[in-house]
This record gives structure tokens, sequence and C-alpha cells, in this order.
């Protein structure tokens, strides 16, 4: 019987394994140090702010990987002998394996600042790391987030929930700027000082500072202050995990390098998820994307090719979403933190300011390329289906109330948009009725 | 604020334990009078009984209630032994032990509470009121601002099931357990409760005005608990205002009301088979007895259970009635939200409360058709059954035990849907047409679940929302209530309840959840 090897249980691998069984009849292992049972990363937050339990985060019951046959072996992989096909582990076991999937997700950057490595300093990334806050919280009177992106701003909330005052250092002079335009990015700046978190932009950490106990007591910045703290989260960006390849064959770069069909350079061997990177990159995703849904997504299609029906990772129309305090974010299509030359931009925020749209479409075709939507649901399947027809930004905007996906009786707000949009491109747009047949005809495109 | 939040625990606290305190306060006498008043109207052939209370309780005072109740339940049980004995069956008194303990003492109490029933309404109902809503209240700038905040709900030991949630169970199913099998030990509760009964129906307060004064106090105040956290929710918002007022209109004013003007009491949403007792002899007689307005009541109750429900379902889900109309969902959407994550989402429990809710509906059905049986043809026994046995036991079991000190005693240990989940027959029936002929489901938004869980930890029914939702597939199931806390709780805008048409209700969008696949080019490789 074929052996497939998963190293990593997060949502990659675990997907992976999943779609092998239903394909197939394939041992399948996945080995992981982190925990036993694969758990959700993205709630981990929701563990310390006492939404859930860990148990909660945990998608299958325990039963669950003993009944699809999936083995459960705990532990660190140190080095793969690609030449024998065999995975070596920290204890010095062997596991020989006839396809191997590297799905060892992503570990939090650092950038050697003095005191990077000091008692209370830490990512938020893994289990371990969770554990670790829980510790570093109990006597906290102060926390400095380092890093503007998504875990920082995922980090100040939790932090926040305990009562624990937050300084937030963001290098970039607005919030997550790189990614999202200047409206949205301001936007959440409010969100977030309204919450009481002491945002600080263009604010680079400098060094962090030691006490007598090897703990940190406080951080400097390139402003030349000096913030008192006992917590320091290390929130800037994470990176490919992959240190234990670096004696193997497997060739890496930032991540470990494969083709569309998400294979290495050695035989068998397959990454997936956030450790992998596209040697050529995907339409304009970035070669490395630390996703949960294209984590998810890979998982599936290697277990197609590994099943014996080579599929290409072919990802589609680009959608994330995310959670900013109060605030819900979801995209669909790209819209860039600076238009491009080909593109227009309309924007719509409401009065309350903390709801809004931003649609980028072509300036001569009017092609819709992207929404960003804030404290509105928005229908994914409506979205995806406009992309795939390349539907204009007039049939996107009249036909709006077919793509809310707001609770029933919340205020709509599609009429305000269209008058703005009316207004701005001198156009005379008017609000078509939901419909269930526009709905559900994406089986049809 | 803070401040404001504990001096309210404090003054509720404070009420709760007065409140408690009353059960023991207060001497018990029955007077000649009294005695020979009950008796006559219940017509009692007994003199055997009526000697044994001369002698033992007529006149004697009782400093607690447990001492008189337990004189009058003896006498009433050897007497009634010596006349089953004797084969007196015209003598036996076939009322159950404990109300008639209950009428007796009902106009034997006297006391401080009897003295001063609106100082002492203050001082239970008042203080617990003021207390709740100071402690409530300061949430508004507590909580931050507006939108989900679970905070700490599985570090508190009062929503984790620790002592306070032990506490609170055990305080829950004791005042379930006295309500139902020993309500004269709670004359004074019963008695703090004799002008408002008076004002509204004429007559004095019994313990069922008692537990539908409460049920309507705890509601409106817990559901101010819920306005507060929920303000950011319109869904929520008018959910908790409809179905509080369902519940202090139409099960508790108009029946009252209706009694008041000599019409039968009647709850006009309280539908067949919940409503378990509908069919009963004695109820159907009453309301015919009633002329124009019973019968209209009758037809009506018949109407709701076989055309009104399933109709309702079918265009909205079973949520019209559990989470908007009903009084069981609208105690446990208030007073049951702070516990809802505590409902268990394993599989075993899923089959345990298949088997149980449709059991109790089976049950249901066959007592109400041996039920009509009797009424009919005035045969009181089939198969060796009788009918006044099932009838009890379905009372006593389900209408007593599951619904009441189970399912609602067990709110903060086993979460706030308990009856609804495992017992309710008219939930099971609805659930059957919410499953299989319905426009209601919950749609899951494409891709974008990342499987966290908050939907499925907050679903008080136990589904495992998230089970369906990471595999982009809609949420059709015949227990969901529709309360919309998973649409709420979700991070990522994923779940939204709504009423379609039924073709695509159980979809799953594969392209959108995983690798875009070429349809054209699998067709042409499977051809």
């Amino acid at each position: 019987m074929k052996h497939v090897v998963i190293i990593g249980n997060g949502i990659s691998g675990v997907t992976a394994a999943r779609h092998i069984r239903k394909l197939s009849d394939a041992k399948i292992t996945i080995v992981s140090g982190e925990s036993k049972y694969f758990f959700s990363r993205t709630a981990l937050m929701y563990v310390f702010m006492g939404h859930m339990k860990f148990e909660h985060t945990q998608p299958y019951e325990n039963w669950f990987w003993k009944k699809n046959r999936i083995d459960l072996l705990e532990g660190y992989v140190s080095y793969i002998a690609t030449d024998n096909k065999e995975v070596v582990l920290e204890d010095g076991s062997t596991i020989a394996y006839d396809s191997l999937i590297i799905a060892t997700g992503s570990k939090p950057n650092k950038f050697g600042w003095p005191g990077q490595d000091l008692k209370g300093v830490q990512g938020l990334y893994s289990k371990q790391d969770l554990e670790q806050l829980e510790a570093n919280a109990k006597e906290s009177k102060h926390a400095v987030i380092v890093g503007g992106g998504l875990i920082g701003i995922e980090l100040a909330e939790m932090l926040h929930t305990r009562k624990i005052p937050v300084t937030f250092l963001v290098r970039e002079d607005s919030f997550w700027n790189k990614v999202l335009p200047n409206q949205e990015s301001a936007l959440i700046n409010k969100e977030i000082r309204s919450n009481g978190i002491d945002l600080r932009l263009s604010t680079n950490l400098v060094e962090i500072v030691s006490d007598e106990q090897g703990r940190a007591k406080a951080v400097t910045t390139d402003k030349g202050e000096t913030i008192a703290c006992d917590i320091v989260g290390l929130t800037a960006g994470v990176r490919p995990n992959i240190d234990f390849l670096k004696k193997t064959k497997i060739d890496i770069g930032r991540g470990v390098l494969v083709n569309r069909f998400l294979e290495t350079n050695c035989k068998d061997v397959y990454a997936i998820g956030d450790c992998a990177e596209q040697q050529e990159p995907i339409d304009e995703r970035r070669a490395v994307e630390a996703v949960w849904y294209t984590g998810r997504m890979m998982g599936e299609t290697v277990a197609r090719t590994i099943c014996g029906n080579p599929t290409q990772y072919k990802p589609g129309h680009w959608f994330n979403s995310a959670k900013f305090f109060d605030i819900e974010y979801q995209t669909y299509g790209w819209v860039w933190a600076l238009p491009r030359e080909n593109e227009a931009r309309f924007y719509w925020e409401h009065a309350s300011g903390k709801k809004s749209i931003h649609i980028s479409f072509d300036k001569k075709t009017h092609e819709f390329i992207g929404i960003n939507t804030f404290g509105i649901r928005l229908r994914h399947e409506r979205f995806d289906s406009w992309l795939r027809q390349k539907a204009k930004v007039e049939t996107v905007l009249e036909q709006l109330k077919d793509a809310n996906f707001d609770p029933e009786f919340y205020a709509a707000h599609e009429s305000e948009i269209l008058e703005k949009f009316n207004r701005d491109f001198d156009a005379n747009l008017r609000v078509a009725p939901k419909s269930w047949k526009r709905i559900f005809s994406k089986n049809q495109v | 604020m803070k401040a404001i939040k504990n001096s309210g625990l404090v003054v509720f606290i404070l009420g709760l334990f007065i409140f408690t305190a009353l059960l023991f306060e207060g001497r018990y006498e029955l007077s000649q009078e009294t005695f020979d008043t009950i008796v006559a109207s219940k017509g009692y052939k007994s003199e055997l009984f009526t000697n044994r209370m001369q002698d033992e309780l007529v006149g004697v005072s009782f400093g607690s209630s447990v001492a008189m109740s337990n004189g009058i339940v003896s006498a009433l049980e050897e007497v009634n032994q010596l006349h089953k004995e004797a084969q007196e069956w015209d003598k036996v008194i076939w009322d159950k032990p404990h109300n008639l303990a209950y009428e007796f003492m009902k106009p034997s109490l006297s006391g401080m509470v009897t003295q001063n029933q609106a100082l002492f309404w203050w001082l239970t109902f008042g203080l617990g009121i003021l207390g709740s809503l100071l402690f409530i209240l300061p949430n508004v700038v507590l909580l931050g601002p507006a939108g989900i905040k679970n905070n700490g709900i599985f570090q508190s030991a009062a929503t984790n099931r620790g002592w306070i949630g032990v506490f609170s169970f055990l305080y829950l199913t004791g005042f379930y357990l006295l309500l139902y099998f020993r309500p004269e030990y709670i004359l004074n509760w019963v008695t703090v409760l004799d002008p408002v009964s008076k004002a509204l129906s004429g007559n004095a307060a019994s313990q069922w005005f008692l537990y539908g004064f409460l049920y309507c106090t705890v509601m409106t105040v817990m559901a101010i608990r819920m306005f507060i956290k929920y303000r950011h929710n319109a869904y929520q918002m008018l959910r908790t205002a409809v179905v509080l007022f369902f519940q202090i209109a139409f099960a508790f004013m108009i029946p009252e009301i209706l009694v008041r003007f000599n019409m039968p009491y009647f709850d006009f949403k309280n539908a067949w088979p919940l409503d378990y007792d509908f069919f009963f002899d004695w109820n159907i007689n009453s309301l015919i007895a009633s002329g124009n307005i019973g019968v209209f009541m009758f037809v009506w109750g018949v109407v709701l259970t076989l055309i009104i429900v399933p109709v309702m379902v079918y265009f909205f889900g079973k949520r019209w009635y559990c989470s908007w109309v009903c009084g069981c969902g609208g105690l446990a959407e208030t007073l049951g939200d702070p516990y809802r994550q505590l409902s268990s989402k394993t599989l075993t429990s899923w089959k345990i409360e298949r088997y149980l809710i449709h059991g109790v509906l089976v049950f249901a059905i066959l007592m109400t058709a041996m039920t009509l049986y009797t009424y009919f043809s005035g045969v009181d026994t089939l198969l060796g059954i009788k009918t006044y046995d099932l009838q009890y036991y379905y009372g006593f079991l389900i209408g007593s035990v599951f619904s009441g000190v189970i399912g609602t005693g067990f709110y903060p240990i086993m979460g706030n849907r308990v009856w609804c989940r495992f017992g309710c027959p008219l939930a099971a029936y609805m659930g059957i047409v919410q499953k299989f002929k319905s426009r209601f489901r919950i749609t899951t938004n494409g891709g974008q679940c990342i499987s966290c869980g908050n939907c499925s930890t907050y679903c008080e029914q136990g589904i495992d929302v998230r089970s369906y939702a990471q595999k982009g597939q809609n949420i059709v199931r015949s227990s969901c209530v529709g309360c919309g806390v998973c649409a709420a709780v979700c991070p990522r805008g994923v779940l939204k309840l709504e009423n379609g048409p039924v073709q695509n209700r159980v979809d799953a969008s594969p392209t959108l959840l995983g690798n875009d696949i070429d349809l054209l080019q699998q067709i042409k490789e499977r051809n």
C-alpha cells in the first residue's frame, strides 16, 4: 500500500489528507510537533479572549482520525533523505514514504532587533505562542506590539480584552496601507484608536531593553521614545517555516520551490500552503501566499495529483477576509493600495465611518476588477460570477442587492451607494430589486 | 460603571436572599370555616378524612409549611388506603396530595408577608429587578463599542460550568421541583403576587400565576441584556422584542384578561403537541361549554397545528415559532443566552437528540390519539393501557420533569435549549417540515469560512455549523431554530439566514472552496 507522509497538520496538510482518503486507500501519516490534533489557527485569538476553549478550535472530533485511517504522529522532522525516500525525526527515528507533502506553514519574522530573544518577547502563530502569551499576560501592565499587519491588530484586540494597555508600533504612515488604499486604511486607524489602542504610525522599533532577569522591560523607538512594557509582540509578518530543509536536496528560495503541480525538484515530494513558493507566479498572486483559503485549495489539488490525476494549482479569482476589532472586511478581485494605470476607483463611506466599499474598474471598458467592503457582508458567489463574466461596474452596482449578505433587517445602503456613483461619474444607475434567479444563475456560467 | 455593576450584584443577591428566606416565614392555621368551605366545594364523602383533619389539623398552628403539608398528605394517603381496602370507591379522594395541601394551606397562611404584600414584593421582585438592571445597564459602556463581545465567557465561573453555574443549576432545578411537586412550600412567593393577580384577573394568585409573572419579569430583564449585547444587530433586536411581546401579551396578559371576562384561559400561540393537553377531555369540554368563543378557540387550536404551523415553517423555517413566538424559546433566548455555548456539539449528542425528540413526538401523538379515542368512544382502556395513565405519565415525565425541571433547570450545565433540542414534540414536528419542505436555510458564503468554530461554539442547538460552512455547504438542519447567533458571531461574514427558492437549497460551491476546476475539461476526460 502506498504510504503518503504529510509534514504539518494545519489546514493545508489536513485538507490534503482528507482528500487523499476520499480518493484512495493509501496509508496516510501526518507528522506534527505542534499539536496532536488539527486545530484552526485562525481561532487561537478567540481562546485567549475567552470566546472559546481550545477544544472548540478543533474542527473534527478526536475519533475522526482513526475512523478515516489517518495516522497522527507527534514529533518534529529534522531531515528528509530524498534519495532513500525517508523522513528523519528529531528523536532519530525514520519513516519511509512513497509520496511526501511538506505543509509546515510559517513562523514569525524577526529582523535581528536587539533584545528580540528576551523573556516576554514573542510572536503569535502557534499553539505554543498562545500558551506563552497566556503566561506573559498574567501580570502584565503594558504591552507593545511591533508590526502593522493582521496578526498585530489581532494581538492588540486580544490584549485589550484583558484590559492590558497596548502601544501599537506601525512602520508605515497608516495601518496596513501596503495592502489597503488610503481611505480604508484611515478608517481602520480610527477603529484601532477608538478601541483605546495607542497607535503609533511611522514608528520603528530600535531596541528591546532588558531588566536584570533577562526580561523585557521597555522598548525604544526611532522617535527617541522609551516605552515601558512587559510584553513585546513581534508581528512583522511571517515567513515559510523551512529551516529543517536547508541541508536536504530540496530546492528552497523564500519557501519550498514548487511548479504548478506543487511538485518540488525531488521526485514524489510536494509542498503546499504557507511554506510553498510558486516558481511561476499565478496571475497577480504573490509567490508565497500565507492565506487560509489558498492552503486549503493547494491541499485539495495535491491530493488529486498524488491519487493519479495530475492537477495544476489554479486558485481562481482572489478573495480574502479579515476582521479589525468590530469591522469586518471582505475583498473580491483586486483592489490595490494604489490604482494602476488602467484603473478608475469608486469609494463610498457610510456616515458612521464604520462601513465602506471601494470598487476598482477599468477606465476604458468599465470592466469590474475588484471590491473592498468594510462593515457590509457581500456574497462571494455573486462576485466570483461577475469576475468570470467580466461584468461591467454598472452591472455590479445596479445588481448590488443580489450580493448583499448582511443579516435580515439590516439597513440597506445600495441607493446611497448608487447616488454617490451617479454623482462621481455622472451616471444614471438605478438599484435593481434582489433577484433569486440571478443569484442562482452561477450554475449556468 | 464597574461600581454600579457591583452594587447591582449586591442588590440582586439581597433580593434573592430575601426571596429564598420567605420559604421559611409565616405560620399556618387552618380555620374551621375555611376547612368546611373547601370540603363542601369539593364534595368529599369521606368522614374518616374529615374527622382526621378535624382532630389533627384544623385549628392547629404550624410553624413550617413542611410540617403542615406532611400532616395533610399523610392524612389523605392513609384515609384513602383504608377506603380502597374497604372498596369504598366513592369515598376515595382522587386529588393529588400536594395540590390538596396547597389548597388547604394557601388560606391558612399568616405572617409578615400576608400583612405586607406590597413591601415584600419590593423586597423580592423589586430588589431582583433593580439589582439586575444595575448589573446589566452599565454594559452599554463596559462592553465597549457595539459588536460581538463574548470576552471571558469561557473564563467565567457563571458561564463555563464553574461554581456559579452549578449554584444556578441547583437553584433553578430546586425552583422547578418546588413549583411542580411541592407548591404548598412556596405560598409566600404566591402571596406576594396576590395584589397583581387580583388587578389582572380578579382572582388571588396561584403558583402558575407566580410562574407566569416571574417568567415575564425574567424575560424582560434579560431581554434588556440582549438589546445591549446585540445593539448592532437588527435581527437580534427585532427577534428579542417580538418574542418578549408574545410572552407578555399572549402567554400572560390575554389569558388572565379572558378569565376576568369569564372566558376560558387560553394561550392563542401555544400549539399542540407542545400544548399537550389541548385535546384532553376537560379542555375540550370547557372550551365547548364556553359557547362561541370557546368553539373558536378550539377550531383555532386545530388550524394552528395543522395549517398555520406547517405553512409558516415552509415560508420562514421553524424559527418563526421557536425564536420569535414561543415562550420556551423566549426564555431560552433571554435567560438562557449566557449559557448557549454549553450545548454539546458531539455526534453522539446529535444521535441522542434525534431518538429523544422524535420519541417524545411519537409519545405525544399516541397519547393524544388514545385521548381522542376515549373521548369519542367512551372506552378508557386500549391494549391494557389506560388513557388516564398515559396522560398522567406524559404530564409528569414530559410536561413537568423534561420541559421544566430539566429543560430550564439544566441551562447552566447543558446549554439553553435542552428542552427545545431534546424534548419538544412541536419542534420535532416543525423540524421534519423544515428539513424536507421549507424555503429556509443558512447560506454559506462561498469559500470564506476559516473554520474558526465561533458558529458551532455558540449554536444553542448543538449543530456543528462549521462542519457545513467549511465545506461550502448550506446548513439545512431540522433542529435549527434560526436564532441567528451563528451568523452574528461569524468574524468573516460567512453565514446568512434566508428564505429563498427551494431548489439549490442545499448547495455546495466546490469551485469557490477549492481549486478552480475546469468543468469542460473534466467532461471531456470522462468521455
